[in-house]
């Protein structure tokens, strides 16, 4: 039998600090050469779960294992794990060149080797040329290269990345994004990412924990976590959801349990129009329309409750319209419980 | 109909709010108009005419002062007792600045790092409060507290321990018939008055260390030792050099503390106060005066060349 085990374990892990349980009993574990993110609000104990695989905090209850080693109590200077900080933490007395090499001039590598592992590190992260500039001189971007660089020179096992883009402007974090994941992909090494921008985290990485109250609340692919939410918290944080309240998804088609429905599933039609035997309807009035460029988001009053539809821009109908709302009953997914 | 875009101004309190907010610079200048005209005539302007005097030499025969261009005077620093006070002070003031530095910085590391709430409270209190009361009061308690019958011999008998201080002041140089008769307390009386100066610039270089630099260098592989090497101190280095040219200046500068804690032999500030007293050579007071200007200039010189300045 072929045993691997997995890069970061958590076992009933908590941390509290004071009253507050900062993680709350998390299970988890992380395979090697995944792409991971640890997705929530911010105070929901994802970073503080970061912190705990660096080293920065030791759990008060539970174990860590990093690839089969017990971290119980080892310092994070003694940890084969990297850290690209949230605001980069880059030493403004030395030299992009000096910060990219300060690892290696730690464990001792001689200044040749170093200058040439920090030069290729540079290149690497599209830096090339940059060892002599001041840290100061350089852009957002260009720090979190930096950073990324020193990092990565180390050639760590696990790669942490606290909130590694959410200083970036739009673009320019798209851009990081394709980078990052191609990295990930060429060094095979496992990263582990905290952000609390769901698209980010759908978009990068191969699985996601989504943390909440110190707690994790599901666990899976992208698409798993998008597609079938098991709780409502999940439905309204990954992406926007409809949560159907149990007796008005019985009376569409679906299970009596709270029920997720996701806006770009449910079609405007006018009063009148035919409804396939797959499908679910409701009738309502328009109250809001919000243009968001690529698509349109209408809220329709139902006799029930609100719906909201997302619908590809252009659209024609106006606030007022008696309109009919249309979705098939596979979109609505029912979850655990209502919480 | 038209509706006004600008409110009504009101009266003069408002046409001159508008004038500062149209003219900025106008504020800037009246701002600094003042301090500068006093730094400017009153504080360079003594200092020059300072400098001119040095240029200047005391008759001897008649005591009167020749105004006349002449290097004689600076070339009077170079003899033999002149030189030994200023060596004297230079070295007193490196061995204050560097013990203060070294007393300091875990008091500074303390306050910056792990102080919080009323501990914060009670380190400024601590640092602070002998700032509060009279320079010669402080001076003269520890004249007491070092003199022969004072509270450091009675508590050397009480300990058995008098044989280690007589050891002490029997040291050639630095020893005395007592403590508050040698270098050793007047040494010790400086450090005392001079560390809140080199505690607080320290404490405020330390606190602008971020966390996350020293959890950045753990997490590259550095164990506290090494960051503290590599990261701490060099980010610390420009607030004890702060520290440095205030304990450095203030030593060289002093002449009361030596004059009260101390023995007879001079130190710079002394040599001053003599000469333009009693002495009436304002000349030779005056190249003395330039002296720790002069080693001050050099000092600032050097930290900068260190790269002491470079993260401010």
């Amino acid at each position: 039998m072929s045993f691997m085990s997995p890069a970061v374990r958590f076992q009933n892990v908590s941390r509290r600090f004071g009253s507050v349980r900062a993680v709350d009993n998390v299970s988890l574990d992380i395979e090697p050469g995944e792409f991971f993110a640890l997705l929530g609000p911010s105070g929901s104990g994802k970073t503080t779960c970061l912190r705990l695989i660096a080293g920065f905090e030791q759990p008060d209850e539970g174990h860590i294992e990093i690839f089969g080693e017990t971290a119980d109590g080892v310092p994070p200077y003694r940890r084969n794990v990297n850290t690209v900080f949230q605001d980069y933490a880059l030493f403004p007395h030395m030299t992009v060149g000096e910060n990219v090499a300060y690892g290696l001039m730690i464990k001792g590598v001689g200044k040749a080797e170093r200058e040439a592992k920090a030069k290729s590190a540079l290149a690497m992260v599209k830096l090339a040329g940059y060892e002599s500039r001041r840290t100061a001189q350089l852009s957002g971007g260009q720090r979190q290269r930096v950073a990324l660089a020193r990092a990565l020179v180390n050639g760590p096992k696990v790669l942490l990345l606290d909130e590694p883009l959410g200083a970036l402007d739009l673009k320019l974090r798209e851009q990081m994004q394709e980078e990052l994941k191609s990295l990930q992909t060429s060094l095979g090494i496992t990263f582990v990412f905290v952000t609390h921008d769901q698209g980010e985290a759908l978009s990068m990485a191969n699985r996601v924990a989504i943390f909440n109250e110190g707690k994790i609340v599901q666990v899976g692919t992208p698409s798993d976590v998008y597609e079938r939410p098991t709780s409502r918290f999940v439905a309204d944080f990954v992406g926007s959801s409809n949560v159907l309240p149990p007796e008005f998804a019985a009376a569409h088609g679906g299970h009596a349990a709270w029920t997720s429905l996701r806006p770009e599933k449910i079609q405007i039609a006018s009063q009148n129009a035919l409804v396939p035997a797959a499908c679910a309807h409701a009738k309502g009035i328009v109250t809001a329309i919000s243009y968001q460029g690529a698509v349109t988001r209408i809220t329709v009053a139902t006799e029930k409750l609100a719906l909201i539809a997302s619908t590809p821009a252009g659209t024609d109908v106006r606030k007022g319209d008696s309109v009919s709302l249309i979705w098939p009953k596979s979109a609505m997914v029912a979850m655990g419980e209502g919480a | 109909m038209t509706t006004a875009v600008a409110e009504r101004q009101r009266g003069i309190g408002g046409a001159i709010s508008d004038l500062f907010f149209a003219r900025p610079q106008l504020v800037t200048f009246l701002l600094l108009t003042p301090p500068l005209l006093w730094i400017g005539v009153v504080y360079i302007g003594s200092l020059f005419a300072l400098l001119l005097q040095s240029f200047y030499s005391l008759d001897d025969f008649s005591g009167l002062v020749v105004h006349e261009f002449t290097l004689s005077t600076y070339a009077q620093l170079f003899e033999a007792s002149n030189a030994q006070i200023i060596l004297r002070t230079v070295t007193m003031a490196a061995l204050v600045t560097v013990a203060s530095a070294i007393i300091a910085f875990p008091i500074a590391y303390y306050a910056a790092r792990y102080a919080r709430g009323w501990t914060k409270a009670l380190f400024y209190l601590a640092v602070m409060m002998p700032l509060w009361s009279s320079y010669l009061v402080k001076v003269y308690a520890w004249k007491l507290i070092l003199a022969k019958e004072g509270i450091i011999t009675w508590f050397a008998n009480e300990l058995h321990l008098r044989w280690l201080l007589d050891g002490i002041l029997a040291l050639p140089v630095v020893g005395g018939p007592s403590l508050s008769f040698s270098y050793l307390g007047t040494f010790l009386v400086f450090v005392y008055i001079w560390l809140p100066y080199m505690i607080l610039p320290t404490q405020a270089a330390l606190e602008r260390v971020p966390a996350n630099f020293i959890e950045a260098s753990a997490d590259l592989g550095a164990d506290p030792r090494q960051t503290f090497r590599t990261v701490i101190f060099p980010l610390a280095l420009p607030g004890i050099v702060a520290g440095s040219i205030f304990t450095f200046s203030l030593t060289l500068g002093d002449y009361i503390i030596p004059q009260i804690v101390g023995n007879s032999r001079l130190m710079i500030g002394q040599a001053v106060y003599t000469l333009q007293g009693t002495a009436g050579n304002i000349p030779l007071a005056a190249a003395f005066t330039v002296v720790p200007m002069l080693i001050m200039a050099v000092y600032l010189w050097m930290a900068k060349r260190m790269g002491a300045f470079d993260v401010l």
